[in-house]
């Protein structure tokens, strides 16, 4: 799971694809998880980051990070080709 | 635990400044915690989920409101708890005490309304479905009966002619009031002569008292100026019935169809934004009233049977989360505890939803699916909501009206409905079905009670 390099994201939630010229809002959460694939964190990582930060258990967690990212993919703002 | 973040689902939204889209804007500001002081997250504890409350001090608040505001207006009202609406006795009751009479539309009804204790006398029978069983009871009990169709009329006539006493009678009276579409099926038409006529029919057999006249325009009204017309027709059909028949009305009675607020579906504006208050039905239907040229001293009683704006705020129903999903076409779905069976009116209204626990500023654009496995169980088609997650609970507002009296037993069996008192202590006043409450009147032929498999 990788950040395509035209992705830019604001400090207050702003996803902009220089690509497309397409712009997102991103929850606060959702922002932490771009910053952690933004610095090359694992699936694994971000899931620990997580729960480490936020009151959720793993199952919900792993559920959540699985839809977030086919979202992220459908709206071509990640690279999952070599995975 | 307690030192880490609340979690919300991670959700990314594409923005489209300008362009329209079916889920509208977000809606949800505050979370909805407490209703009448009792918590939300305490009632599902206690009562399940999900779970109807109904709040006592706005079931009152609604019919003190409407009766000052009736009664500032015309010195003789008389309102008539709409059975119909919302027949747990409970409910009723809160009703009555608070000075209501009791209108009905079936024998069942008419039978619930004389065990919570109303007088037959102040019990209003309407309804095209009386059976001569049903007509001799009322009849022999001195309540107004509410003449549907001729037939009724000409077998109401059959069984007055074996009682000594008149019954008490009204006819139902169906018009153009200048809202589409007209409710033509209740009644006897007043523009093509039909209520003159049945009225003339009743007069001249002089076995029945005609007592009043009673109109039903139709339900969730937003036009109050078809009650002043209606109200206007009734009022010269009472005149005529006084010059020719030298004969006074007791009462005209306005029948039910206010609106509440709720959003009835395709409508573009909210029910708090399009939905006349009580205040414009009333001075429409007093002014038609006074101003139609009846004598002052000879005023008749105005009767109301208004059912749905004096109830469907004072019910909540409060659910949960079981899951969320995506779609295949990419939208959010959510799937809570309650669906269409105990939910009629999501068929027509796209009710309010709140979720009752502290959420972000994100929302999302979702469809709220019910929990049942056939695919008409949505209870919201678009709606934007904070994420919720498996568990969270949500109250869905304006519920008290139908949404009982008309609840399938569908799948799953029906909630237990709650009421918080003046004093906010809930009360159950309908306990959750059970597995035997469905199966006592089943019965199973012997030949059919065991099998191997």
């Amino acid at each position: 799971m990788k950040l395509k390099s035209n992705v830019a994201v604001s400090d207050s939630g702003f996803v902009f694809n220089a690509a497309t010229g397409d712009s997102y809002s991103i929850n606060p959460i959702g922002q932490f998880i771009f910053n952690l694939i933004k610095n090359g964190a694992t699936e694994e990582e971000v899931i620990k980051h997580i729960l480490k930060k936020y009151s959720v258990d793993r199952p919900t967690a792993e559920k959540d990070l699985y839809d977030f990212k086919k979202i992220l993919e459908s709206y071509k703002l990640i690279d999952t080709t070599n995975e | 635990m307690t030192d880490k973040m609340q979690y919300e689902r991670p959700v990314i939204k594409p923005l489209n400044t300008g362009l329209m889209n079916k889920f509208g804007t977000r809606t949800e500001y505050e979370p909805f915690t407490h209703i009448d002081g009792v918590a939300v997250a305490d009632i599902i504890k206690e009562f399940g989920s999900p779970v109807f409350v109904f709040s006592e001090r706005k079931l009152r608040e609604n019919i003190r409101n409407a009766r000052r505001i009736f009664e500032t207006r015309y010195p003789k009202v008389q309102f008539a708890w709409s059975y119909k609406t919302n027949y747990l006795n409970a409910i009723c009751n809160v009703y009555h005490q608070e000075g209501s009479w009791a209108e009905v539309v079936s024998r069942f009804e008419y039978d619930k309304a004389l065990q919570n204790g109303v007088p037959p006398d102040k019990i209003l029978f309407n309804g095209p479905d009386k059976t001569d069983s049903d007509l001799e009871l009322a009849a022999q009990n001195n309540s107004p009966i509410h003449i549907d169709h001729l037939d009724e009329l000409y077998r109401l006539i059959d069984i007055a002619a074996k009682m000594k006493n008149k019954p008490r009678v009204a006819i139902r009276v169906n018009m153009d009031t200048g809202v589409y579409p007209m409710w033509d099926r209740f009644g006897f038409n007043y523009e093509n002569g039909q209520a003159w006529d049945a009225i003339n029919k009743i007069m001249a057999t002089g076995k029945l008292n005609l007592t009043g006249l009673h109109t039903h325009i139709g339900t969730y009204m937003l036009s109050a100026e078809a009650y002043g017309v209606a109200a206007y027709k009734l009022a010269d059909l009472a005149i005529n019935i006084k010059n020719v028949h030298k004969k006074n009305l007791a009462y005209i009675d306005m029948g039910g169809g206010f609106a509440s607020h709720n959003t009835l579906k395709g409508s573009y504006q909210t029910g708090a934004d399009s939905v006349p208050p009580i205040s414009q039905y009333a001075e429409a239907i007093t002014t038609a009233l006074l101003n139609a040229g009846i004598n002052t001293e000879e005023l008749p009683w105005l009767y109301l049977e208004t059912g749905r704006a004096l109830i469907d705020d004072a019910g909540f129903l409060l659910g949960t989360v079981i899951s969320n999903k995506r779609l295949a076409d990419g939208r959010r779905a959510t799937i809570m505890d309650f669906g269409v069976n105990i939910l009629f009116t999501s068929f027509w209204y796209n009710h309010k939803i709140s979720p009752a626990q502290p959420f972000g500023n994100y929302t999302e654009d979702c469809v709220l699916y019910g929990p049942l496995c056939m695919n008409i169980d949505v209870v919201r088609e678009n709606v934007t909501l904070p994420p919720l997650n498996a568990g969270d609970h949500v109250v869905v507002h304006h519920v008290g009206a139908y949404n009982i009296s008309q609840s399938m037993q569908f799948i799953n069996l029906r909630p237990a409905v709650i009421m918080i008192d003046m004093k906010g202590k809930p009360h159950m006043i309908r306990k959750q079905e059970k597995l035997e409450t469905l199966e006592r009147d089943e019965v199973v032929p012997d030949y059919l009670s065991k099998f191997k498999l």
